[in-house]
């Protein structure tokens, strides 16, 4: 590996951010690799756009630095870094066809008439609008404003990428289409992708490295396997992925698993993520996935704690199909999957049913507001 | 069905009538008596007959057509150079200040236009004039040695013809830099362009229905403004409309002031439709988006 392909092509170094007293961003460091494709994944108001608009330039840091292909960022304006941005509502220009929006930024570092028109034929080419050049941007659909926006950044060839939620205001189908096709554009033009967004969904599934974010940090860098199958907070627990929350005190360890109870007395069991004493306020998170539902309580795992629900709802979503119990002794809302075998669709509203799980994929933390 | 079609038509009727009635009573019958006026002659008391001789004279006196031909031209100027002040107020009522303060700048703009216009010209006056308020000033700051007289002069219309007209300016400007999204300003900034790049392309091209309305309200108040040039220029102002006036109330040559009126209406509908034709613009268009 060359030392140039081992620099990152963003480094974000303590930067620090407030407006009027309150943190948006708080010393945040971290690096992203040379054609990865990176999300921020927060709740609104975490401080992501901050963060992103620091990074495309349109807002300066009050503290760190960033540095982008090697070179600090610090004083330079936004049209003179290597970095563009798909913006949320697109911003497209309506006063100019789809062709000219992809050659505005050429014609800005002085691209002769010629070969601009043979750059934004050949970039449109790429991302399957070959010939729309002379269409009006309101003559497209809402997924081929989405490429436009997306050539019109790449035909500059730019370090880093910043894609701004740009499937938000997309419906439902056409984002889930527009999903695979920005992996795919990703992965055959090899730019560096910085993505932010509040859907856990288009980060998990886009991403090589997912970040979360909360009040202007971040809760945990990983792979999207590691935020689902290792959250290193509550916070990340509850906000990846679907997951029961259980809250109580823990009673007893049993090595690395605890034994939580909670006010009206029910107990669960689930892996420690850190050290907790015996007395603890704790919070267990149970994947909808994890737990196993029989109408005969013999026919569950021996090994595992029972417990009892009545059936509340019948959540039929196909392969993502759930019931939603409430368990004895709590009342709690506890979503469980059911099998994809179609085995238990008879079930009925009213049902009582008993359900149970692995400890081990089970896991708590310390409770959040009463650490 | 038929009736509740006829109901309707009642109804549309009833709504234009007051509209309708308004520009029959006081914009058409006028002005078709007016253009009877002015195509006639008098050869003997109480005798006319059908004649272009009003117009003819408008074209062999040189006075005449060289007022006409330096009224358009300063209009053009004011107008110019009220886009030129207005644009920057509007911008910064828009996209800079916050919401308050917007506000507060749009009320600055409008507040002198509820002294009249009369008042507020006399009050130019008592600045401008040789005794006034700004030529002490010059003298005390050594940069005169007498006072200066500072009214009767071009650049003086000129400037209280902008001021006459800001507020027409920046209305629209106001109206149609606000529907400008700043993720397009933004976007053009992230995409490579300057500040002069961004107002070329994207800004102006936005605004364009907005200057034009601006543009056109603005050069007709000049064109056919009276008081100002009269008050701030003087016997020098040699504006359009002191020739009408002094025809009609001062020779009490009517089918003269007439004829002079006619081709006032044309000069301007002439400047306008070349403004028009040069921007690339469409005059239903431009009404009905800004």
């Amino acid at each position: 590996m060359s030392a140039a392909a081992s620099t990152p092509d963003l480094s974000v170094q303590s930067v620090m951010k407030s407006f009027a007293g309150h943190l948006a961003v708080d010393s945040l460091s971290f690096a992203v690799e040379r054609g990865s494709f990176f999300s921020i994944l927060g709740p609104s108001g975490c401080g992501k756009t901050t963060l992103l608009r620091m990074i495309a330039g349109f807002s300066e840091p009050d503290a760190g630095d960033i540095v982008i292909g090697g070179r600090s960022m610090r004083g330079v304006a936004p049209n003179r870094r290597p970095v563009n941005m798909v913006f949320q509502q697109l911003a497209l220009f309506p006063m100019m066809t789809v062709g000219e929006n992809v050659a505005f930024g050429l014609a800005r570092r002085g691209v002769g008439k010629a070969e601009r028109r043979r750059r934004s034929d050949a970039m449109l080419e790429r991302v399957g609008l070959g010939g729309a050049g002379s269409k009006r941007v309101d003559q497209l659909s809402g997924g081929q404003r989405q490429r436009v926006a997306i050539a019109r950044s790449l035909v500059l060839e730019p370090t880093l990428l910043l894609l701004d939620e740009p499937l938000g205001a997309l419906d439902l189908k056409l984002r889930e289409h527009m999903k695979i096709e920005l992996k795919q554009l990703q992965a055959a033009f090899g730019t560096t992708f910085v993505y932010i967004t509040h859907d856990q969904s288009e980060a998990l599934v886009l991403s090589d490295r997912v970040a979360v974010m909360n009040h202007g940090r971040f809760e945990q860098l990983g792979t999207p396997q590691e935020l689902y199958y290792e959250p290193a907070t509550a916070f990340v627990a509850g906000f990846v992925g679907s997951n029961n929350r259980v809250s109580g005190r823990l009673r007893a360890s049993d090595g690395e698993v605890a034994e939580i109870e909670t006010s009206e007395g029910w107990t669960v069991r689930a892996r420690k993520s850190c050290a907790m004493s015996a007395g603890d306020h704790v919070e267990a998170f149970v994947r909808p996935e994890v737990a196993t539902l029989e109408r005969d309580a013999a026919l569950l795992p021996q090994n595992q704690a029972r417990h009892v629900g009545v059936v509340q709802s019948l959540l039929f979503d196909g392969a993502n199909s759930a019931v939603l119990l409430r368990e004895d002794v709590t009342r709690l809302e506890f979503r469980v999957a059911l099998p994809q075998t179609g085995r238990l669709a008879d079930l009925k509203v009213g049902e009582r049913v008993h359900f149970s799980f692995d400890a081990q994929r089970a896991i708590c933390f310390p409770h959040a507001a009463r650490k | 069905m038929n009736s509740r079609i006829w109901q309707r038509r009642l109804m549309l009727t009833l709504l234009l009538a007051p509209a309708l009635l308004w520009l029959l009573s006081l914009i058409v019958l006028p002005h078709l008596q007016l253009a009877i006026l002015s195509l006639r002659e008098r050869i003997a008391p109480h005798v006319y007959e059908p004649s272009l001789a009003q117009y003819r004279t408008f074209f062999a006196e040189p006075l005449y057509w060289q007022v006409f031909v330096r009224t358009a031209f300063i209009s053009v100027a004011a107008t110019a150079l009220t886009l030129l002040v207005a644009f920057p107020i509007a911008w910064v009522i828009t996209k800079v200040a916050r919401a308050r303060a917007s506000a507060l700048l749009f009320v600055v703009c409008l507040i002198p236009f509820w002294v009249s216009e009369t008042v507020r010209a006399l009050g130019w006056l008592i600045l401008l004039r040789q005794t006034g308020v700004l030529p002490a000033l010059l003298v005390k700051l050594g940069l005169a040695a007498v006072p200066p007289e500072l009214l009767y002069h071009d650049a003086t219309i000129l400037t209280g013809l902008v001021y006459t007209s800001l507020l027409f300016m920046v209305v629209p400007l106001v109206n149609s830099l606000e529907s400008l999204d700043n993720s397009l300003v933004e976007a053009a900034y992230d995409l490579g362009a300057g500040g002069w790049a961004i107002l070329r392309k994207i800004v102006i091209p936005h605004a364009a229905p907005g200057i034009t309305a601006g543009c056109i309200v603005v050069f007709m108040l000049t064109l056919g403004n009276y008081l100002t040039p009269n008050l701030l220029g003087g016997k020098n102002s040699q504006w359009f409309t002191e020739l009408i006036y002094s025809q009609f109330i001062v020779r009490f040559n009517w089918e003269q002031g007439a004829a002079f009126g006619f081709l006032l209406l044309g000069l301007s509908t002439a400047i306008v439709a070349v403004g028009l034709r040069l921007s690339g613009q469409r005059f239903v268009d431009v009404m009905r988006r800004s």
